[in-house]
């Protein structure tokens, strides 16, 4: 074991993982962390928390994560490379992992255009392959990225992002073969709609044995409506929504629409479940955490393992 | 003020501008003596600061006369003195100026009726503005 | 070559409002291309300035002058005598020469200008960023394409999630700059180049380390330029 994360732990024992997320809130009160948290703990091995998620403001994932741990509970902590340089990010991770927390993913963050500051200075000191880079050097090196020695070093299980639908297609999997070579221990994708495309990028993973190197959970997200569908669809940069998805939900009652929703997320696991190289779900239920346990168990996933 | 003669200059295009305005006379179509023509090789070669120098030396309105648009004898002549005519517009805007002291027109070489109806029009919207800040401080001056 | 554009009127005439006579000062460089502060445009502005005053009944003289460059002593020098005789200067050139003219002249000196990039003319009338001047160039791994100024995140090992159908996620006007590496790469057959990492970027040549200066010995030294011209 690298690390005491219990996601490692899991993924260790050979079982199907399963994180989700919440994304804390825009002001002061903890408790709305703490309630989502609630809702789904028993039925995940890792929590995410959202780190100015969409490139506005909220609470930081730290202090979010810490509130987890306190409750005996297992924070993702995320951090994007668009607000920190590598001092304030290095600082962080010294800071996170003195408070229990003990699994991150390293991201690049969506640019400050689409958010509340648009204005705002992007950093994009390094990118989120060296952030990887950077995080392992501190844990196995216990070296600063500059190059000095770091005397207690921080022992972080390291994630990060993948998304098989961006462009150009070709270097999704070269692109991940990056960050295996930088060091990264799991991968959480994009939310899949189009699992065929998915089925398709996981082979080419397995073809080049990254599945060996990497522990990749599918990213799941369950349609809360038809209007979600289509605005994912077409608003969204990076989504690849295929037609049957929206046909499906068409095709039922609207007040019907999201319990369709939850089915078709639970028929996708199931399926995925059996593609080879999968090893767990990040499942990401928009502002309808609720509804986590549901899929889970929908899913023949629940109980969690003890670890 | 009622008996204001506003000073306009007409930049005109040797192939059409000027030829419609030179149409009007052989014709006997009158338009007022306050628009000052000069002639062009071809609007595109009249530059925004000729605009601005027009308006600075007292002129009331400005105005470009060129072929109509896809017969510019230089293919796309005309459109170039059309973008000058906007940026000057848009200058005189941000200073305080009515931006309708310059104008673009476009005529084909036979248009002396048209080209004289338009001289009497904009004359009249420019004697309806009155003089320009430039030319009372020139006639201030003089 | 250095971009600019110039700053909106009201902002200009607002500097110059307590002077009675101005210099408005070109340059005959990179602001002369971008039809930012060449002659043609410090005659455009003298006259917009002058046609202001007619309008606010207020009396200002504005002198023009283009120099070669703005970016030399040398060449600030024959400003001397039009700066003896005005109460300030508005300058078309870009931060560069600004300064340059503010560093020689006691009197108040005006950006006519917001210098914007270093970049190059993609069609008339149209300029767009191509380099950050790094102080470090990564071309010679990248196809020939700058990830640090054309990547909206700077990105060294490209592209991220948000590049959709060769556009990069900030909007559809914009090129991916990743995309355009990995085309570029394949067309040179040097795609296995792509999956080598490429270390955190040391920006202390892009200024990360303080202003920056170059100082050329064989150049800065008066002894061998004078044994040159000998």
């Amino acid at each position: 074991m690298k690390t005491e994360s219990r996601l490692e732990k899991v993924l260790a024992s050979g079982q199907l993982a399963v994180t989700s997320e919440v994304g804390p809130p825009r002001g002061c009160n903890i408790d709305i962390v703490k309630e989502k948290a609630n809702m789904i703990k028993d039925h995940v091995d890792g929590i995410n928390i959202t780190d100015n998620q969409t490139a506005m403001v909220r609470m930081s994932s730290i202090a979010a994560g810490v509130a987890l741990k306190q409750m005996g509970l297992d924070p993702i902590i995320q951090m994007v490379s668009r607000d920190r340089n590598r001092l304030a990010m290095q600082a962080d991770i010294l800071g996170a992992y003195a408070l229990g927390c003990n699994t991150m993913l390293c991201l690049s963050g969506d640019h400050p255009q689409f958010g509340d500051h648009p204005m705002a200075k992007p950093v994009y000191d390094i990118d989120s392959i060296n952030m990887i880079k950077m995080v392992k050097d501190m844990r196995d090196e216990a070296k600063f990225q500059g190059g000095a020695d770091i005397t207690e070093p921080p022992k972080m299980f390291i994630g990060a992002a993948a998304n098989p639908f961006a462009d150009p297609f070709e270097l999704r999997v070269m692109r991940l073969a990056k960050k295996v070579a930088a060091g990264v221990d799991f991968i959480q994708t994009q939310c899949i709609f189009n699992t065929a495309k998915f089925e398709e990028w996981m082979k080419q993973v397995v073809d080049r044995g990254l599945d060996e190197k990497v522990a990749i959970l599918a990213g799941i997200t369950p349609m809360k409506s038809l209007g979600m569908a289509k605005y994912m669809k077409s608003k969204v940069p990076g989504m690849d929504i295929p037609d049957e998805v929206i046909d499906r939900l068409a095709g039922v009652d609207k007040d019907k629409q999201a319990e369709e929703g939850i089915k078709m997320a639970i028929e996708q696991m199931q399926r995925l479940k059996e593609c080879k190289g999968v090893k767990g779900f990040h499942i990401m239920a928009i502002e309808w955490e609720e509804k986590v346990p549901e899929l889970v168990e929908g899913a023949g996933l629940s109980p969690r393992p003890k670890v | 003020m009622d008996n204001f003669e506003p000073e306009i200059v007409a930049f005109c295009c040797h192939y059409c501008g000027y030829t419609a305005a030179d149409m009007a006379g052989t014709r006997r179509i009158s338009y007022p003596s306050n628009v000052k023509i000069i002639r062009v090789p071809c609007t595109g070669k009249v530059d925004a600061i000729h605009l601005m120098k027009a308006l600075e030396k007292g002129a009331d309105g400005v105005y470009i006369a060129a072929c109509l648009e896809g017969d510019c004898h230089f293919k796309d002549g005309n459109l170039r003195a059309v973008a000058h005519v906007e940026k000057i517009k848009k200058t005189l805007e941000d200073l305080g100026w009515e931006p309708e002291r310059v104008a673009m027109m476009n005529f084909s070489a036979a248009m002396g009726q048209q080209f004289a109806q338009a001289a009497e029009e904009f004359t009249e919207k420019i004697k309806a503005l009155g003089p320009s800040p430039a030319s009372q401080a020139t006639s201030k001056a003089v | 070559m250095i971009t600019a554009e110039q700053k909106p009127l009201q902002e200009i005439l607002g500097y110059i409002a307590p002077y009675e006579k101005i210099l408005v000062v070109g340059c005959n460089e990179c602001v002369t291309v971008c039809a930012a502060g060449g002659r043609k445009e410090v005659g455009l502005l003298s006259s917009a300035i002058r046609l202001n005053s007619a309008k606010a009944g207020k009396k200002i003289e504005v002198l023009e002058h283009t120099l070669e460059r703005q970016c030399d002593p040398e060449y600030v020098d024959q400003l001397a005598e039009l700066a003896g005789q005005v109460d300030a200067v508005v300058s078309l050139a870009c931060g560069c020469g600004i300064q340059t003219v503010a560093s020689q002249y006691p009197i108040p000196v005006f950006p006519g200008v917001n210098t914007k990039f270093m970049g190059a003319s993609e069609s008339q009338g149209i300029w767009a960023e191509r380099c950050m001047g790094c102080g470090d160039c990564m071309l010679g791994i990248t196809g020939g394409i700058c990830p640090i100024a054309r990547c909206s995140k700077s990105i060294m090992n490209g592209p991220c999630g948000g590049s959709v159908n060769g556009k990069c996620e900030i909007s559809p006007d914009v090129d991916c700059a990743w995309q355009l590496i990995w085309d570029r790469l394949v067309e040179l057959g040097l795609q296995d180049r792509y999956e080598e990492l490429v270390a955190a970027k040391d920006w202390r040549p892009a200024g990360g380390g303080g202003p920056r200066k170059i100082i050329r010995e064989d150049l800065a030294s008066s002894k061998i330029i004078t044994e040159d011209n000998a």
